[in-house]
């Protein structure tokens, strides 16, 4: 521990995966750096990426918002018809100990995606304007990678696959507005993921908070 | 794409460990070996997770035991004029198949029972195969573990297909669909085994080989 290090720490790299340590080469914008031992990649810089990012993130709370309220799905039977929306979706759970459950799919499919992209545009903002980090936004973007396993919005549009094709020779059943609003925003959530530099962002949280 | 150049003087890639330096697995900014928190996002640093195999495996044990009452108790119940019918996991895709959606039968298996089976094997073969020397490579099992990590949140696409048909047919006296109990034992089993995995530490992974050659130098 007291011995001295070969190279000074702001020069390396370490990946997370497999601990293998770097010295730290940043790669231009476009490319990519991955670490030479497994594989993971380490840093994707892009150009105007912060700005993107926001722009993305902007219209998934749009959407997400729009799509929990407009009628999701209906469904009509020799007369009878039902129509729901993605919060009646995920409330389908109400009775009993299955309060749990309804709670927990409102989470996963509503309020983890729209928490991360909130998340997103609060650290992101000050950086791109060139401003000092937002308060506790290394806790902020700290909780929005901790929430990432957890947005579900992606598994639950081929849940509604599976569902409707299961339904379809009991009932007909008709697209609502929001339907497509939730297709295009996973579409956007993808996006946002992947243009989204994780070195990056945490090199200026750090840059502007020490100068 | 940019290969990073290795620290140190050898040609063989060194951890952070054996350099005297601790990466934080949420930031990845580097300090020296023993620092207790990361000043620049707070997370606790360890160097290795000592305690990680056994909350992996009490993780495992707990998603385990939520799975068998998943596949005993039904998940839907299916209520028509003439009748009520209760499905189970498997009995839901055996009927899929005799009304001839044999596609949609294979998403419904492979998403709840074939992953989750495989995934419970999988962070089993993981976990054990940091303790003992194992015949399959490190790649091999990084690769495994991501697997893991990326696929593991697809089984929930059950409960949501339950959620969204029992929420949309509700036909009063004609047809209605309910969730069944086991709706709630499999939401609990899917997380649980994220946790494990998420338990998991992959650096582990990698030091088996590290452990190995220096025993085979030092005989």
């Amino acid at each position: 521990m007291d011995q001295p290090l070969p190279i000074p720490l702001d020069n390396l790299i370490v990946c997370t995966h497999c601990d293998a340590a770097f010295t730290l080469e940043r790669p231009e914008v476009g490319q990519r750096a991955v670490c030479a031992r497994c594989g993971t990649v380490l840093i994707t810089p892009r150009r105007k990426a912060g700005l993107q990012i926001i722009a993305v993130s902007v219209a998934i709370t749009i959407l997400i918002i729009a799509a929990t309220v407009f009628p999701f799905l209906s469904i009509s039977a020799a007369g009878a018809t039902n129509s729901v929306s993605i919060l009646d979706a995920a409330l389908a759970f109400s009775d009993g100990p299955l309060v749990a459950l309804a709670l927990t799919t409102a989470a996963l499919i509503i309020f983890v995606p729209l928490a991360r992209v909130l998340l997103t545009i609060y650290v992101l903002v000050p950086i791109v304007l060139d401003r000092p980090p937002a308060r506790r936004s290394t806790q902020a973007f700290r909780l929005a990678e901790a929430l990432r396993p957890w947005s579900m919005a992606e598994i639950f549009v081929l849940g509604c696959a599976v569902a409707l094709i299961k339904i379809s020779d009991l009932a007909d059943v008709a697209f609502g507005p929001a339907f497509w609003m939730f297709s295009g925003l996973v579409v956007l959530v993808v996006v946002q993921d992947n243009f989204l530099c994780r070195w990056s962002v945490w090199k200026s949280l750090d840059k502007t908070q020490t100068s | 794409m940019v290969g990073m150049e290795v620290a140190g003087q050898n040609s063989n890639i060194v951890s952070a460990r054996d350099l005297g330096v601790v990466a934080c697995t949420r930031c990845t900014q580097v300090w020296p070996a023993g620092t207790q928190i990361c000043s620049r996002c707070g997370s606790t640093i360890v160097a290795r997770d000592r305690l990680s195999l056994q909350r992996v495996w009490a993780l495992w044990l707990v998603g385990l035991m939520c799975y068998v009452p998943a596949n005993m108790y039904p998940m839907l119940q299916t209520r028509t004029l003439l009748s009520v019918q209760e499905d189970t996991i498997v009995g839901g895709a055996v009927e899929l198949i005799h009304h001839g959606a044999v596609g949609i039968a294979l998403i419904i298996l492979i998403a709840s029972v074939v992953i989750p089976i495989g995934k419970f094997m999988a962070i089993a073969f993981l976990a054990i195969s940091v303790k003992r020397p194992s015949s399959v490579s490190n790649h091999h099992r990084q690769v495994l573990y991501e697997v893991v990590e990326y696929i593991g949140r697809w089984s929930m696409i059950d409960i949501f297909v339950v959620a969204i048909m029992s929420s949309l047919v509700q036909l009063n006296t004609l047809a209605a669909v309910n969730p069944g109990r086991a709706s709630l034992f499999f939401a609990l089993s899917v997380i649980f085994t994220m946790l494990s995995a998420q338990a998991f530490d992959s650096r582990m992974i990698w030091d088996v080989r590290a452990r190995q050659e220096e025993m085979t130098t030092d005989e």
